[in-house]
């Protein structure tokens, strides 16, 4: 596959490591009530569309960006891949 | 010159001689002849045995499509079985052999399977070989393996090399027929980046088995001054004997280039085979078309070929099978093979024509309209055939050849490697590609259909140009020369119905009873009659009988073709050799090696190396005299405690940490608290992943207030990295964190022992005072030594001893552990490897690797304690899950033999006394052992269920898997200075 | 002046040249490399730090620039490798972090990785054999990181078509010098 880097344009996916789904950013506060029940659920559920899915790839042989990218996992297509870093301060994400 | 079947003209070099052997003899052939037109011209037709029930067969094709001619080629290490015939570039010297026959080709014993083929039907398999029941092992199983394969390896290794390549293009062209050619023309006229790849040796396609003119000249002239002038475009990269093997994800194409295959052996240095990887933006498939036969009863017999082959052989390879040849066609194309051999002056005996009254006339050979072949004669070879006529008559018609015509199957290969489905064209009955191709790809030519030449010139040239200006590239299609365009005019008929047995699928040695058999049994969907018969299952993957089968199966269940399914193809297109895609990973180059700073010193100390990942580390260092690791190990262990020793921990991963936020973000990766330890400290991190288990532990130091050097496990060094990047990156992106690895900067060594601090004395420059009080236990430095050269210190300790570890830039790591080893001298100082590093840090009781095993939490640990519900950190939530702090959870203990002669192996698990060994009494289990030569027995750690609360219990240790049990007494994991006063000495 | 000696990569007193038909495979030590990585919110006090320190603007994302002393590489966003002579610059962390200050971090890469330029008429031929990227498009100053058999490595254009460095983790010298010496002879 190839992955259209923001920075750096098409790479080949064999430069990338692959993490899982995107909702990874989303990591919950630790001082909720139900702290351990959102973690959980942070951790252990996840949809598993036939579509488009947005996952995290990390760059480990290229510039060590982490990446957000939209794919189609039915038909592999890459719709997007943005920064993580800038989708990560977009919802928020801060220290 | 004994070649009987030779005639004139050809791409053939008769200015050189080839000699061969085949089967023990030798044959002349010529350059540009292959294996199977050499063997032919020399009047052989009979080139192997069949895979089930061993039929003579030849050749029924002229290319990469063969389901028969296939040979064992070259002797010794580069010994090859299967390989094709009909495409092995004839070499001075090759050396073949016909397979799959006990006895000679001619007087095969197993041709008895023929006659016993009632048993042998489609799928026999699943209903035999199952009584008795004891037979499967000691008689089924053996006989099958002797019978099952085809061909033999030669066990030696591979000597030779396969490279791996990387290329980009604008426009990948596959194919290099007369669509194909139109198409680079085209493309690289335009000045884009074009690669055309054939799998053949000579570019042109057809054109170089063809008469038709090309404008005005020879198709085979016009094919090479296409590949002349494509040759002198810079922006085109020809690939002739490279077959695009698989069509992938986003224009991505896998190609096989055979660099060496058409000589005797690769020259020194180069390669046999390279596996490209092309990086396109667009790409045209121009594959061509394959001709499909017509299935009679005996139609497979040597001699009995594809019309187009037969033509093939005549026009490009100056060879004939017979001399008398008849030809069976059910549209207008057999025709064309009559006329050649007619103007070769080969006498044609007759053209049988399925079609009535669109059969054309002529007189210049008989057509005998209306008729079907119903049978052929011969027994190594066919000699004559049987016809039905219209009428119902039947004749005999002598003849020493056979060419057959059904029509042609569109090349759509590659269109289906992502599961795009090709469609049913009723006008030249055939499948043509869908409307799902892989990303970026056209078709044109024969390959989409567009058969006559002129088409596929213009098909070709006008797919470039609407490639390239999707690319945004302005391309003229090229000029195209005259060229035939006849229609395509036929008749289908897929088998000639009739008694005894049509062959379908010649390489799986599947007939037309076969498909009826499968469907008689239920299977209606086309995978399951593919799977149940193996029609299509085959090297060839059924490219010459498929279609066949599906016209069989639909005439079974009264629906049409596309009706019944669609055939479906995956990479490889042909078969591709493991070395290739190994590539240079094979053998010792299997996967790069890491060496540490030390390694060339150790080498020369006789150093035992160890795997450890990609790095080799020095595990003992033998003396002289002792034979066995024991020895060394346990003198190692015993000198460092006694004195001091030296170890290389280059390999512990060391991650620079820095910015004003560096500590907070310490303070959320590890599980303990770290934003206020104070510059010039070290302190031991416990890492856990985010749902409460052990992740990774090490040391970090902090150096200045925004500065800290983090280190981690070896094996967990890239893991760690990556995770920090995604906290950094993710989590928390507004933190000024700054991290970097610095693993390889510098060579790290590990100074341990009671006179450690005497021998770095000896090389920390005076400027620094590292005694007791002014670098005390769990500090740190950037330090200078030897005479100014920057290094840094940090007094921790994995052994338990008085340590210290000493980093330097790497390119002064051999300088500096030569220097230790002279200086330390006077202490009797030693080097020690990994092995005494693992017993060291046993007999102190600290975790490693076998305890962070991914199940086990700080608890598990002991370390419950250290983590901070103060303050978030990765796993710190989690790790208060109620299943995580049970009163009976696994606790990490020690353990000793109660018979202190006796030994134990790690994975031992833990059952009580009285109890029996089972999973419901399982208490826990043993992580790390080994036999310490300071207390003189075996001793180990594990987990044990509420461990911390049974000291002095006595356990069994039960070992299933060896049969082996030991009682073990439970003790505290500390076995050495559990008070820890030599650390801080 | 301490004394201990210093070992190339490939372990010897002395870096190596080989060559092979057309194609010379140097390794390179007499560099030192510094990474330095801007600070949060000092953007522009960097920029300023940085042009004064090294004379030349920051490539961007996939590109190198060379001055008479330094050389900047892109490795990542808001990061760069900074190169300079070894002979005068061997403490090269030091020398950046006084001049740029709290702006930046830095980390001392010297010994981290070892150098082999690739040159020769045919070195494209060998590159793709090597690597993903384009080499053959590779305009002078292009640096990106990819990897070569199964070694992650900075590979930077000198010069387009006939010039490139391969820059690799050093642990993996005597690995990366094989098979840069296997794809030589394979090309030659």
């Amino acid at each position: 596959m190839i992955i259209p880097h923001p920075l750096l344009g098409p790479r080949d996916s064999q430069e990338f490591t692959y993490l899982g789904d995107a909702s990874l950013i989303e990591r919950p506060d630790w001082q909720a009530d139900n702290a351990v029940d959102q973690f959980h659920d942070y951790l252990y559920l996840r949809d598993n569309p036939a579509g488009a899915h947005r996952e995290l790839w990390f760059h480990e042989q290229g510039d060590r960006s982490w990446l957000v990218v939209t794919r189609d996992t039915v038909t592999h297509e890459i719709i997007s891949a943005e920064l993580a870093r800038d989708v990560a301060k977009a919802k928020g994400r801060s220290k | 010159m004994s070649q009987t079947n030779r005639i004139d003209g050809g791409l053939i070099d008769r200015a050189r001689t080839l000699n061969f052997r085949f089967d023990g003899k030798t044959f002349q052939g010529h350059p540009g002849d292959t294996l199977a037109s050499a063997l032919l011209a020399n009047g052989v037709r009979l080139m192997g045995r069949s895979f089930k029930y061993h039929r003579p067969r030849g050749p029924l094709t002229a290319g990469s499509e063969e389901p028969n001619a296939l040979v064992e080629l070259r002797t010794g290490a580069r010994q090859e079985p299967n390989v094709r015939a009909t495409v092995a570039e004839l070499f001075d010297g090759l050396d073949a052999r016909s397979q799959n026959h006990v006895g000679s080709l001619s007087r095969d014993w197993l041709a008895v399977n023929d006659l016993l083929s009632p048993f042998f039907a489609a799928g026999f398999y699943y209903k035999t070989f199952m009584w008795p029941k004891a037979f499967w092992e000691k008689l089924y199983e053996p006989m099958i393996r002797r019978a099952a394969g085809l061909g033999s390896l030669t066990k030696e290794t591979d000597p030779d090399s396969y490279d791996k390549g990387f290329l980009h293009c604008d426009l990948l062209v596959i194919g290099a027929g007369p669509a194909g050619l139109s198409a680079a023309l085209t493309a690289g006229r335009a000045g884009a980046d074009v690669i055309l790849a054939d799998e053949d040796f000579v570019m042109g396609g057809r054109l170089n088995a063809e008469t038709f003119a090309v404008g005005d000249m020879a198709p085979g002239d016009w094919a090479a001054q296409a590949v002349a002038e494509l040759t002198s475009l810079p922006n085109v990269r020809l690939m002739p004997r490279t077959t695009v093997l698989g069509a992938f994800d986003h224009g991505i194409y896998g190609a096989l280039e055979r660099v060496s295959d058409h000589l005797a052996e690769p020259a020194p240095g180069k390669p046999r085979q390279t596996l490209w990887r092309i990086y396109t933006k667009r790409s045209i498939l121009t594959a061509g078309a394959i001709e499909r036969p017509i299935a009679f009863r005996n139609n497979d017999r040597p001699g009995i070929m594809l019309a187009s082959a037969l033509r093939s052989y005549a026009n490009r390879w100056a060879a004939v099978p017979g001399k008398d040849v008849a030809i069976f066609t059910n549209n207008d194309d057999g025709h064309r093979t009559a006329a050649d051999l007619l103007s070769k002056g080969v006498r044609v005996a007759a053209v049988i024509d399925s079609r009535l009254s669109e059969a054309p006339r002529t007189n210049r050979y008989e057509v005998v309209a209306g008729a079907q072949v119903v049978d052929s004669n011969g027994r190594l070879g066919v000699h004559s055939i049987t016809v039905k006529l219209p009428g119902g008559d039947t004749r005999v018609i002598p003849c020493d050849a056979l060419g057959v015509s059904g029509g042609w199957n569109p090349n759509v290969h590659l269109t289906c490697h992502q599961r795009g489905l090709p469609v049913w064209n009723e006008d030249i009955a055939a499948f043509v590609p869908g409307a799902s191709l892989p990303q970026g790809m056209t078709v044109a030519g024969a390959a989409n259909g567009a058969f006559s030449t002129a088409g596929a010139l213009a098909s070709g040239a006008g797919a470039a140009a609407a490639a390239l200006g999707d690319l945004g590239i302005k391309a003229k299609p090229a000029d195209l020369p005259q060229a035939e365009d006849d229609p395509i005019r036929i008749t289908p008929l897929y088998h000639v119905p009739g008694k005894g047995r049509a062959w379908l699928d010649q390489q799986n040695d599947v007939t037309v009873k076969d498909v009826k058999l499968a469907h008689q049994e239920g299977y209606r969907s086309v995978e399951h009659l593919k799977r149940y018969t193996t029609l299509g299952m085959a090297t060839d993957q059924g490219k010459t009988a498929n279609i066949g089968g599906m016209a069989v199966m639909a005439e079974m269940t009264g629906k049409s073709i596309p009706e019944t399914g669609t055939t479906i193809f995956r990479p490889p297109y042909t078969p591709v050799p493991i070395g290739a895609f190994a590539g240079r990973s094979a053998g010792k180059d299997f996967r790069p090696v890491r060496q540490t700073p030390s390694h060339s010193w150790a080498a020369e100390q006789g150093a035992v190396f160890v795997e450890v990942g990609m790095w080799l580390r020095a595990q003992w260092f033998p003396k002289k005299g002792e034979t066995h690791w024991r020895q060394s190990v346990d003198r190692e262990v015993l000198a460092t405690r006694k004195s001091v020793g030296i170890c290389d921990v280059t390999t512990l991963g060391k991650i620079d940490v820095q910015g004003t936020d560096a500590a907070e973000f310490l303070n959320k990766i590890y599980a303990n608290a770290f934003a206020k330890l104070a510059v010039g400290k070290v302190r031991y991190g416990l890492m856990l992943r985010e749902d409460g288990m052990a992740m990774d532990d090490g040391t970090t130091a902090r150096l200045a207030e925004d500065h800290f050097v983090m280190t981690t496990t070896t094996a967990n060094a890239v893991g760690v990295y990556r995770h920090m990047e995604f906290c950094r990156q993710c989590l928390w992106p507004d933190m000024d964190v700054q991290i970097i690895s610095t693993t390889e900067a510098w060579a790290q060594y590990s100074v341990a022992g009671p006179n450690a601090r005497k021998l770095l004395q000896k090389i920390v420059d005076p400027a620094f005072d590292i005694s007791n009080e002014a670098f005390p236990y769990m500090g740190c430095g950037e330090i200078t030594v030897c005479g100014g050269l920057r290094a840094r210190l940090f007094r921790i300790s994995f052994s338990g001893e008085l340590a210290y570890e000493i980093a330097v830039p790497t390119r002064y790591g051999d300088a500096l552990v030569r220097r230790m080893v002279e200086v330390g001298q006077e202490f009797d100082a030693i080097v020690y490897g990994t092995e005494a590093l693992g017993v060291m840090r046993i007999e102190k009781g600290h975790a490693a690797g076998n305890e962070l095993n991914g199940t086990t939490s700080a608890l598990n640990l002991g370390m419950g304690g250290m983590v901070s519900k103060k303050k978030d950190s990765i796993g710190s939530t989690l790790s208060e899950r109620e299943g995580m702090n049970r009163e009976d959870a696994l606790a990490l203990v020690g353990f000793r033999p109660v018979n202190p002669s006796e030994s134990f192996a790690a994975g031992c698990h833990f059952i009580a006394k009285g109890a029996e060994a089972n999973a419901k009494n399982d208490q826990g289990y043993m992580t790390s052992v080994c036999f310490s030569p300071n207390l003189g027995y075996t001793i180990g750690l594990g987990f044990l269920k509420n461990g911390a609360a049974r000291k002095g219990e006595v356990l069994r240790a039960v070992n299933p898997v060896q049969n082996a049990e030991t009682l073990v007494e439970v003790v505290s994991a500390h076995f050495i200075d559990p008070e820890g006063e030599r650390l801080r000495a | 002046m301490h004394d201990l000696a210093a070992l190339t990569p490939l372990g010897a007193a002395a870096p190596r040249t080989d060559r092979v038909g057309a194609i010379s495979v140097t390794e390179v030590t007499d560099r030192a490399i510094a990474s330095v990585s801007t600070r949060n919110g000092k953007a522009k006090p960097f920029a300023t730090a940085a042009k004064a320190l090294f004379g030349i603007d920051l490539p961007a994302p996939g590109q190198s620039a060379a001055g008479p002393v330094w050389t900047l590489i892109w490795t990542g966003p808001d990061q760069w490798f900074a190169e300079a002579p070894f002979a005068t610059h061997e403490d090269i962390a030091a020398i950046a972090k006084d001049a740029l200050g709290d702006t930046a971090s830095v980390t001392e890469q010297t010994d981290g990785w070892v150098r082999f330029d690739i040159e020769g008429p045919t070195a494209v031929d060998m590159m793709e054999r090597l690597c993903p990227l384009p080499a053959r498009r590779m305009k002078t100053g292009a640096a990106s990181r990819s990897i070569i058999e199964h070694m992650g490595s900075l590979v930077i254009c000198r010069a387009e078509g006939r010039h490139f460095s391969v820059i690799a983790p050093r642990s993996f010298a005597g690995s990366m010098h094989h098979a840069l010496m296997a794809s030589a002879r394979s090309i030659a």
